[in-house]
């Protein structure tokens, strides 16, 4: 496990993997994982202006 | 599949879409080498890569192109290409296209200066539609009721400073039930295909539209596969919109996200856009 950088609330590894985005159970904010092992996790890369699809 | 075949999937961030591609890859014993668009560097000559093909799930527009050439540069084919990325990636150029292959579109009108706009809308009619040449997930996409709106909206999008803001985008409003169509394509099938219902009159499924599971009929298959080829094909969603006049194409999305079809139709997206990618590379 590790912490929210946001909200400092616990966030558990689960079945997440390198890269992965997910949702702070907490606060909602979005977190991307940054090493799977040991656990780490960051904010997630902010959204640029030629994002899409 | 053979032991030869090793995947590169070039993304920025692991979605579901990424996890369910790397879960394919994984049952399918095909080794994955994840290249990050945030960290890979690209030498003018092949160095130290291992994939046999990449894969493109970058959701950044200007890294998949400059990327996607280097990859091909080195010999590795890509999915999607170049070409197809570049082009649908950008409404202007996707709209010649469609146009030039016959398919139907909605009426569009490209202006390059605020003042060219205004004679864009005038031309097009109100309500219109006014979008950024690129970009996506319906980001600072405007409908324009009327000339006054037109004037505020060009001089905030013109204060945005960033040149693809000066040029104007300029699309009938087309009056469609509420929803729009969604068909994926991989290779030459259509293999999934939805609804998209909002009260916004956006109706992408990223701004949190309802979605359901639609059985193609020939006319909408024609011509989902027929947009598809137009740009070049590969793994592609095509998106429609129910007019007065029938089905209209209005985009053609290069690098798609499939969270919500394969929800709405059960369909395993990830592992058909993996068998594909095999067999290109196997070609």
């Amino acid at each position: 496990m590790t912490h929210c950088p946001e909200c400092e609330a616990v966030v558990q590894k689960g079945d997440k993997i390198e890269g992965e985005i997910f949702s702070c159970p907490e606060c909602g904010v979005e977190l991307e994982v940054t090493a799977a092992e040991p656990f780490a996790v960051a904010l997630a890369p902010q959204e640029a202006e030629d994002w899409g699809e | 599949m053979s032991d030869a075949f090793t995947l590169g999937l070039f993304y920025t961030i692991i979605r579901p879409e990424e996890k369910w591609i790397l879960e394919a890859a994984q049952a399918r014993g095909i080794p994955v080498e994840r290249l990050h668009d945030e960290s890979v560097t690209f030498p003018l000559v092949r160095n130290g890569f291992k994939a046999d093909l990449v894969l493109n799930r970058s959701v950044s527009h200007t890294r998949s192109l400059y990327a996607l050439r280097f990859f091909e540069h080195y010999g590795v084919p890509t999915v999607n290409p170049y070409d197809v990325v570049s082009l649908c990636g950008d409404k202007v150029l996707a709209s010649l296209r469609l146009q030039e292959a016959g398919i139907p579109t909605p009426r569009t009108v490209v202006a390059l200066t605020p003042e060219a706009a205004m004679k864009a809308l005038d031309e097009v009619g109100y309500p219109a539609v006014l979008k950024p040449p690129i970009g996506s997930w319906g980001r600072l996409l405007a409908k324009v009721d009327d000339r006054e709106e037109a004037e505020q909206i060009i001089e905030h999008k013109t204060a945005l400073g960033s040149p693809m803001h000066s040029v104007f985008y300029v699309q009938e409003y087309v009056a469609k039930p509420g929803r729009d169509i969604r068909a994926f394509v991989v290779g030459d099938e259509l293999v999934a295909a939805m609804y998209r219902t909002s009260s916004d009159w956006r109706t992408n499924a990223h701004l949190g539209g309802e979605t359901q599971s639609l059985e193609p009929d020939a006319a909408l298959t024609e011509l989902t596969l027929r947009a598809a080829e137009a740009v070049g094909g590969g793994v592609l969603a095509v998106d429609l919109m129910e007019s007065g006049d029938g089905l209209l194409v209005h985009e053609v999305n290069p690098t798609p996200e499939f969270k919500a079809l394969a929800g709405a139709t059960g369909v395993n997206i990830a592992a058909r856009i993996v068998d594909y990618a095999a067999g290109v590379a196997a070609r």
